[in-house]
C-alpha cells in the first residue's frame, strides 16, 4: 500500500494499492461512485478466478506477454474496480516504442476478450523523443475491466485513442492513467459509442516540467446506455499545462451520462495553464446527462485556469434553418449532431481515425454511409 | 410560371400566455417574374408573414390558405416548402457549428434536385456563385454563420438563393444590417438570381434604400397583420417622404 498526499478537500484518490481488501465494495454513496450503477457493475468489483484474458495480436510495436505486477508499468490501482482488474489480469498488451523513434503510422491495438469476463492490462510506453499514434480498439462482446497504463517519455509525442464500440450489452470499466514526461505532448481521446454501462477514468500526471497534455472525449448514448468518464489532472509540476474537452450526444428513456472533471493544480505547479469543458447536446426528453467540473487551485501562480460545462436541448432553429433548404428533418438532425463533434474529432491528431470515427458516429446516427463520404470527400 | 397565392391568412404565434393573432387577413398573390415589396413598421407582422410562409413552428396559421401553383403549402413540411419551390432569405440566420458551408449547400442542393450533383462540376458552380457575391472561396469552409459579420450572413442567403434557384423568393430585411457597399453587393447577386431563373419575389422591409437596387413592381404597406394599402413603385417614394404615420393612424400596432 502507498498513501498518496493529499490535501484534506481534495478529490484526488487516496490510495494506490495492488491489495483488493485495501478498497471496499462501493455501496453507491462514495463521491467517486454516487453516479454510477454500482449492482450492475458488481460482476467486475467481485474478484473472480476465472477470469479470462485480454490479448491483441502482436505487431510492430505490440506484444503480448504473461502479466507480471512487477513490470505494470507508473500506476497502481485507486479504485475497487481497478484492484479487481489487477488481481485477474493473466495477460499484458503491451506497446513499446523506443527512444527516438518517429512512427508514421498508427499503431492498431485490437483488444481480444477470452472469455465473457475479462480483465485487460494495457502498457504503452513510449521513449524519449519518439512520436507515434496508438489506437486501442475495444469493441465488447464481453465484460471487461482494466487499465490503459500510458507512459510518454521525455520530449516524446503521443496521439492515442481509446475507442469503445460494439455490442450494447456489455460493462466495461477502464482507468487510463497517462505520465507525461518533460516536454513531452500527449493527446489522448475516448470514443464511446459502444456497452451497457460503461466508465471510463482518464488520468493524468506529469513526471517533470513543460508537459502538453490534451484529453479529448466523444460519446453517443442511446436506448438506455449509461456511459461515465471521470477525468482527474494532477498538475505537480510547474509549466505544464492541460485542456479537456468532452463532447456527448445522448437521447432516449434511461439514458445517462456522465462527466467529472477533476483538475488540481499543486502549489508547486506554477505557470500551470488548464482549460477543461464538457459539452452535452439531449436530443430528446428522455435522457439525463450529468456534468460537474471541479477546479482545484493550491496556487494562484497560475498563466490560466479555467473551466466550462454546458448541457442544452437540440436547437429548433437550426432545424428550422436547414429544413428550409430542403433538407428532410431527419438529414438535418443527422448533420446536426455530426456537426456538434466535429470540432473535437478534429483535434484528435489522426485525420485518418477522425474519419473512422465519423463513419462511426454516422452510422449510429443512421447516415447513408455514401452521405457521411460525401460530406468527408467536400469538406 | 408560378404562382404563390395567399387568401384572408391568419396567424398567430403560440407564446406562454397562450396564442396571440399576429395576421389578420392577409391577402397576395405573387406570380414568376413579379416583385412585390412588403413595407410595414416594426412589429407589422411582416416579418411573421415570411416565417409562415415557410412553416415556422412557432406560429400557427387559424384561417386562410397559401397555396403554390394550386398546391396547398400549409399541408407540407418546412422541408417539402422549400422542395416545391420556396425559399425564405431569413433576417437572422442561425450558426450551425461543425457544418461547413460546402456541406450544408450540397446537401441542400442534393434535396432540391433530387440528387447529389457531381463533386467537380458541384465545385465550380459553388465557385462561381460566390464570384458574383465577391465572397473568398475559403469561405466554403467556414461553419453555416459562425462567426460571419452581418454582410456575410445575407451573401450566404444570396448565395443559396442562386445555387437552389426557388420559383418564389421571400427576403425577410435583407436589406438590415448591411452598409452601402454590402447592400449593393447583396442586391446585384439577387437581381442576377432573379434575371437568370425569372422568379417570383416578396420583399420584406422597413426601409426604402433597398427599392433602389431592387426594383419592385408591387408595393404594399403592411400595418398591424395586414396590407392596407397597395400601389406601384411611386407608393415606396410616398412611405420614402412621409413614412408610414398615415397608415398606422390609431389603429393598435402589433408588438
Amino acid at each position: 500500500m502507498t498513501s498518496l498526499t493529499a490535501p484534506p478537500m481534495d478529490l484526488a484518490p487516496r490510495l494506490a494499492s495492488t491489495a483488493i481488501d485495501d478498497f471496499a465494495m462501493p455501496t453507491g454513496r462514495e463521491e467517486a461512485w454516487r453516479f454510477a450503477p454500482v449492482d450492475r457493475l458488481a460482476g467486475l468489483l467481485e474478484p473472480d478466478g476465472g477470469s479470462a484474458a485480454v490479448v491483441a495480436d502482436p505487431g510492430p510495436f505490440i506484444s503480448v506477454v504473461d502479466f507480471d505486477p512487477e513490470d505494470a508499468g507508473h500506476w497502481r490501482p485507486t479504485d475497487r474496480g481497478a484492484v479487481v482488474a489487477w488481481a485477474g489480469a493473466r495477460s499484458a498488451v503491451q506497446v513499446r516504442v523506443p527512444a527516438e523513434t518517429l512512427v508514421d503510422e498508427p499503431i492498431v491495438v485490437r483488444l481480444q476478450a477470452q472469455g465473457p469476463r475479462a480483465h485487460a492490462h494495457v502498457d504503452v510506453r513510449i521513449g524519449a523523443h519518439s512520436r507515434a499514434t496508438v489506437v486501442v480498439l475495444n469493441e465488447g462482446g464481453s465484460d471487461v475491466s482494466g487499465a490503459l497504463v500510458t507512459e510518454i517519455g521525455d520530449g516524446a509525442d503521443l496521439t492515442m485513442l481509446s475507442v469503445i464500440d460494439g455490442p450494447r450489452e456489455n460493462v466495461q470499466m477502464w482507468h487510463w492513467p497517462a505520465r507525461v514526461g518533460r516536454d513531452a505532448r500527449f493527446t489522448g481521446s475516448t470514443i464511446t459509442l459502444g456497452g451497457s454501462v460503461v466508465r471510463n477514468l482518464p488520468s493524468v500526471t506529469y513526471a517533470g516540467p513543460g508537459g502538453a497534455a490534451t484529453l479529448l472525449g466523444a460519446f453517443l448514448a442511446d436506448a438506455g446506455q449509461y456511459l461515465e468518464h471521470r477525468i482527474l489532472v494532477t498538475h505537480d509540476q510547474p509549466h505544464c499545462t492541460s485542456s479537456v474537452v468532452y463532447k456527448g450526444a445522448l437521447s432516449g428513456a434511461g439514458t445517462h451520462t456522465v462527466w467529472v472533471g477533476d483538475v488540481v493544480v499543486r502549489r508547486e505547479a506554477v505557470a500551470t495553464d488548464t482549460y477543461e469543458m464538457n459539452r452535452n447536446l439531449l436530443l430528446d426528453d428522455g435522457a439525463r446527462a450529468d456534468s460537474v467540473p471541479n477546479l482545484e487551485l493550491e496556487t494562484g501562480d497560475v498563466v490560466s485556469a479555467g473551466h466550462a460545462s454546458a448541457t442544452g436541448r437540440f436547437d429548433d432553429e437550426q432545424l428550422f434553418y436547414l429544413q428550409a433548404r430542403g433538407i428532410p428533418e431527419a438529414v438535418a438532425r443527422q448533420l446536426v449532431v455530426r456537426g456538434f463533434f466535429v470540432d473535437v474529432l478534429s483535434r484528435v491528431g489522426s485525420s485518418q481515425w477522425r474519419s473512422i470515427v465519423l463513419s462511426r458516429i454516422a452510422d449510429r446516427l443512421g447516415m447513408d454511409p455514401d452521405f457521411e463520404l460525401d460530406l468527408e470527400a467536400a469538406e | 410560371m408560378s404562382t404563390l397565392a395567399i387568401n384572408d391568412l391568419h396567424a398567430s404565434v403560440l407564446t406562454d400566455g397562450g396564442p396571440r393573432e399576429i395576421l389578420r387577413g392577409v391577402t397576395l398573390t405573387v406570380t414568376s417574374g413579379s416583385t412585390h415589396a412588403v413595407m410595414g413598421p416594426n412589429g407589422s407582422g411582416k416579418s411573421t408573414l415570411a416565417y409562415v410562409i415557410a412553416g415556422h413552428p412557432k406560429y400557427v396559421v387559424t384561417a386562410g390558405t397559401i397555396t403554390l401553383d394550386g398546391v396547398d403549402v400549409l399541408a407540407m413540411t418546412v422541408d417539402e416548402r422549400a422542395r416545391a419551390g420556396l425559399f425564405l432569405a431569413m433576417q437572422y440566420p442561425v450558426e450551425i457549428p461543425g457544418v461547413s458551408v460546402s456541406n450544408f449547400l450540397r446537401t441542400s442542393a442534393t434535396a432540391a434536385r433530387g440528387e447529389a450533383p457531381k463533386l467537380r462540376t458541384w465545385m465550380k458552380e459553388m465557385k462561381d456563385a460566390m464570384g458574383v457575391l465577391q465572397m473568398d472561396p475559403a469561405f466554403a469552409e467556414r461553419n453555416v454563420n459562425e462567426g460571419f459579420s452581418g454582410g456575410e450572413k445575407k451573401r450566404h442567403e444570396i448565395l443559396q438563393l442562386s445555387l437552389l434557384k426557388p420559383k418564389i423568393a421571400i427576403l425577410d430585411e435583407t436589406d438590415s444590417g448591411l452598409d452601402v457597399d454590402a447592400l449593393r453587393v447583396v442586391s446585384e447577386g439577387f437581381n442576377a438570381f432573379r434575371e437568370e431563373t425569372g422568379a417570383g419575389t416578396l420583399l420584406i422591409t422597413h426601409y426604402t434604400r433597398i427599392l433602389r437596387y431592387i426594383h419592385p413592381d408591387y408595393v404594399h404597406v403592411f400595418v398591424d397583420g395586414r396590407i392596407v394599402e397597395s400601389g406601384g413603385p411611386e407608393l415606396a417614394s410616398v412611405l420614402e417622404s412621409e413614412g408610414y404615420e398615415r397608415f398606422v393612424g390609431n389603429a393598435p400596432v402589433a408588438s
